[in-house]
């Protein structure tokens, strides 16, 4: 508690500090970080360089103008015996107040459009990766590699709902990072499936809305590696808070290796799914893949939430017929939140999903569902 | 003098109906204003709920589904429920007695246009209360998440919506018309109170845009109920077409909100300077020029939405343009208290607090303003510190202080000025612990509307959690202020109450009466 209150102080004291030091505030003491972080690319830093112009420019006219007004409120007071002077007017002040601040403002608009310039500086790029906003997760797509991926929290409700201690690492982890090499020009064409997300991280100074039928541009390019983590910064449903963006930087040559492995693991995945499933098995990785991408909405007791989120409990779809099952998951339903899981669950996890559904909560239908039958569902449509 | 109002003499049935159909202007006045502060109760409420919840990280009051509810309901009440009617209401009180008018232009369209809101509210609260629950969208409602997306309840949200657009137009009309043909003779335009100049500004505005959120409501009624798909991608719709028009309405509406409380200010600042108001006709053209600028920013708060750079640096230049019109009002408030004789009464120290904060949260604003920079601080809670300085300790500030500067000649009683200063300095020391914290946590990464967030931010989201807490005890004690005043406070008779005042409403009787300039005033 003790230390909880030094902290607190020290926090308190942090404007100055802030100023006195500003720059750069390394990840371990991110909980004393009060400015806009410097970044690792070119955009982060004109970002950083322009708030800190304007940020002087506002403390000099801050200081000037409050300094002013301090020294009226002392010296003119009545009980200081003031008298009120009558004055109501100076054209020529006033013409001087309208005039300057114009000029600084013409000053300021040179760096603020030289910075955004850079901003929109996309061409060039060596890698292009389609960012794609779900609601709640982010999926990555190398262009022209073949290589696909979704990125979602890996923080467990558990630790947010307070039942287990939180980890360091709290709602800055996720099941995938995006990997990018250092010393190359990466371009994000950034768009959104639902509604609009934003991908925002801050250390490359990069934040761009994921609108469904847009696509935006933005670029990162760093000699740095590490690992950079962000957020969603648009609202987004329950699950905004829920999606965090995390990058690793890795020198160039790791990248390949790493690139080289996600390949083969998309061609050894394409081999086994062939493969029958015990109904233990798929009510394992049905849970799993449950909780990750269905529980959000319907809720881990698969109740749904009332006039919301419909009940998969007793439903008749999870009742159903199988085909029909996974046609929702296939397909989506039009007009509402439940989106089309084609492109972000394998054919292995919709089917432990829809048998999960089919069989979790006394839903007992007893039936097989194996990850050939969504093969068969999508090659037949 | 025809009558009197009933009072509860008169019997109850007397007195309720009084109050439902009156078409007095005082009464109207006062309706406006407590329905704004119980308005602005249950917008606290809501705001120390999201507080509560992000005192701590992880989620342990509420679920995210009706944290978002809060966020949302709570920027729906506090902007059209408490800000907005409570400038309506000071409008009523004393826009007829500053020009010298007997009442508004059109006392029956006042009646209308107070008892609809009521109605509007509670067709917004009640969705609270039904399977689905509230409004989850966020006060801007960006389609799809408020189309597609929305629970069923949208649609009532849609129609208290337009209930309270049709109020603030009739409201903006009776005012126009009121400043445009009943100020007393050689009332002119550019004699007229600031008070009564923002009001006419803000009316006009009002007007252009609230028939804009209209539209932009009715396109989100057709998306969800009759197949269209102005918002919706998959039919050739467009989700950026619905913040251009939001924001078309949402950025004069922030001015809409905050010209008023210049115009108080503006009034408050000469009376206890002793001093005439310095540079009143660039305060009129600052006024006019702010609100035009207010029509062709709108693409600032979109800055991140992937606009050509060509859009992105016209609304950049615009926008930095605002700082220059705002800086003259800022320069010539200062002025006016140069040289004066200064006495530092509750309304005096809240308007000296509203220049200093509000200019603050034009600094701030004035960063936001650089594209290249907003691609950081948007949608972090550097925003939300940013409108909280412009909106809280702006338009709110200036309303507490022109409740304390007006109640005197509304009742006839003083308050007490030991209870209004410690009021200030809790509101002004909670207000600063609140929000001066989220500076740092939205420049550190913390987005807003996040009903969780990572351990690096768990320090500064407790200290703002508690100024709030402190913020909102304020606001009780304001209320007991107010009602002791009223109930018990020592009477007074003196028609000017304050020294420094000046202007018509001050020519007449304390407490004024409820007819008053049935014959115009002479002007000097």
């Amino acid at each position: 508690m003790l230390k909880r209150a030094q902290a607190l102080f020290l926090g308190l004291l942090g404007p100055v500090v802030a100023l006195a030091t500003a720059g750069n505030v390394s990840a371990e003491s991110a909980t004393r970080q009060l400015n806009m972080p410097q970044g690792v690319t070119e955009v982060s830093q004109a970002a950083y360089d322009i708030h800190m112009i304007m940020m002087w420019i506002c403390t000099v006219i801050g200081v000037a103008v409050f300094g002013f007004m301090f020294y009226v409120m002392y010296a003119h007071r009545k009980s200081r015996g003031a008298v009120a002077a009558n004055f109501h007017e100076h054209h020529v002040v006033e013409l001087i107040w309208t005039i300057v601040p114009a000029l600084i403002l013409i000053v300021m608009a040179i760096p603020a459009t030289t910075a955004l310039l850079k901003v929109y500086d996309t061409e060039n790029a060596d890698i292009d990766i389609k960012v794609t906003g779900y609601q709640w997760k982010w999926q990555y797509e190398y262009i022209g590699e073949g290589v696909k991926f979704m990125s979602e929290l890996r923080t467990s409700q558990d630790e947010i709902y307070g039942r287990a201690p939180k980890g360091e690492h709290y709602l800055r982890e996720v099941t995938q990072p995006l990997v990018i090499p250092t010393g190359k020009k990466v371009r994000f064409l950034i768009t959104g499936n639902d509604v609009i997300h934003s991908w925002w991280v801050p250390d490359f100074g990069v934040k761009r809305d994921a609108v469904p039928g847009l696509f935006t541009a933005a670029w990162a390019k760093t000699d740095i590696p590490g690992t950079y983590v962000g957020e969603c910064t648009e609202l987004c449903g329950i699950g905004h808070a829920f999606m965090p963006v995390v990058v690793e930087v890795k020198p160039e040559a790791e990248y390949n290796e790493w690139l080289a492995a996600k390949k083969e693991e998309a061609a050894v995945y394409a081999s086994t799914i062939g493969k029958e499933w015990t109904f233990d098995e798929l009510m394992v990785r049905g849970e799993e893949v449950y909780e990750r991408s269905c529980a959000g909405c319907h809720q881990s007791d698969g109740k749904g939430i009332a006039g919301v989120f419909p009940a998969l409990k007793d439903s008749p779809i999870a009742l159903g017929a199988k085909e029909g099952h996974i046609a929702v998951l296939i397909n989506g339903v039009p007009g509402t939140s439940m989106q089309s899981f084609a492109d972000q669950l394998s054919e292995v996890d919709i089917a432990a999903v829809v048998h999960y559904e089919r069989n979790a909560w006394d839903n007992n239908v007893g039936d097989l569902t194996q990850p050939i039958d969504v093969l068969n569902y999508k090659q037949g449509q | 003098m025809a009558h009197g109002p009933a009072t509860l003499a008169d019997g109850w049935l007397k007195y309720i109906s009084r109050w439902v159909f009156t078409t007095n202007h005082k009464d109207i006045g006062t309706l406006y204003l407590w329905f704004s502060f119980a308005m602005f109760i249950m917008g606290g409420a809501f705001a120390m709920v999201i507080r509560a919840e992000l005192f701590q990280p992880g989620m342990q009051l509420i679920k995210p589904e009706f944290f978002n509810q809060m966020t949302t309901m709570h920027g729906l009440v506090m902007v059209f429920g408490a800000i907005m009617p409570a400038f309506v209401g000071l409008a009523n009180w004393m826009i007829p007695m500053m020009i010298g008018a007997p009442d508004m232009a059109l006392p029956r369209m006042n009646n209308l246009s107070f008892w609809i809101l009521p109605f509007a509210f509670a067709i917004l609260t009640s969705t609270l209360f039904m399977e689905g629950g509230g409004p989850n969208f966020g006060w801007t409602f960006y389609a799809p998440l408020s189309t597609t997306y929305a629970p069923d309840t949208v649609n009532y949200f849609i129609f208290g919506v337009h209930i309270m657009g049709a109020s603030s137009i009739m409201g903006s009309i009776n005012i126009i018309a009121t400043v445009m043909n009943m100020r007393a003779p050689g009332m002119t335009y550019m004699k007229m109170p600031m008070f009564v100049w923002t009001w006419v500004i803000t009316a006009f505005l009002l007007v252009a845009v609230m028939p804009v959120l209209a539209g932009a409501v009715t396109m989100m009624l057709m998306d969800i109920n009759f197949g269209t798909s102005f918002f919706d991608a998959a039919g050739g719709g467009d989700p950026v077409l619905f913040q251009h028009i939001f924001w078309f309405f949402g950025h004069p509406e922030v001015y809409i909100i905050i010209l008023p409380a210049f115009g108080v200010v503006s009034q408050i600042i000469p009376t206890f300077s002793r001093k005439p108001l310095f540079g009143y006709s660039s305060m009129v053209y600052a006024t006019a020029a702010i609100a035009f600028l207010s029509f062709v920013v709108w693409a600032h708060h979109m800055f991140t939405v992937g606009m050509p750079i060509a859009g992105e640096l016209y609304f950049m230049y615009a926008t930095m343009l605002i700082a220059v019109p705002t800086g003259v009002k800022v320069f010539n408030w200062i002025t006016t208290m140069y040289r004066g004789s200064l006495t530092f009464e509750t309304p005096m120290l809240f308007s000296i607090a509203f220049v200093i904060l509000f200019t603050f949260g034009g600094f701030t604003g004035m960063m936001l303003s650089i594209a290249a920079a907003d691609m950081q601080y948007h949608d972090t809670y550097f925003v939300v510190a940013h409108f909280h300085y412009v909106m809280v300790a702006g338009a709110v500030f200036s309303g507490t202080a022109a409740v304390y500067y007006w109640l005197p000649k509304w009742c006839g009683k003083m308050y007490d000025e030991t209870m209004g200063k410690l009021q200030f300095w809790i509101a002004f020391i909670g207000f600063n612990i609140t929000f001066m914290p989220q500076h740092f946590l939205g420049l550190a990464g913390m987005p807003r509307r996040y009903a969780d967030y990572g351990l690096q931010f768990a320090d500064w989201n407790m200290v703002s959690s508690i100024g709030a807490f402190m913020y909102g005890g304020a606001q009780i004690l304001f209320l007991y202020n107010v009602i002791r005043t009223i109930g018990w406070g020592k009477p007074t008779n003196d028609p000017q109450v304050w020294e420094g005042a000046e202007g018509l409403e001050w020519t007449l009787p304390t407490p004024a009466p409820y007819h008053t300039f049935a014959t115009p005033p002479k002007l000097k």
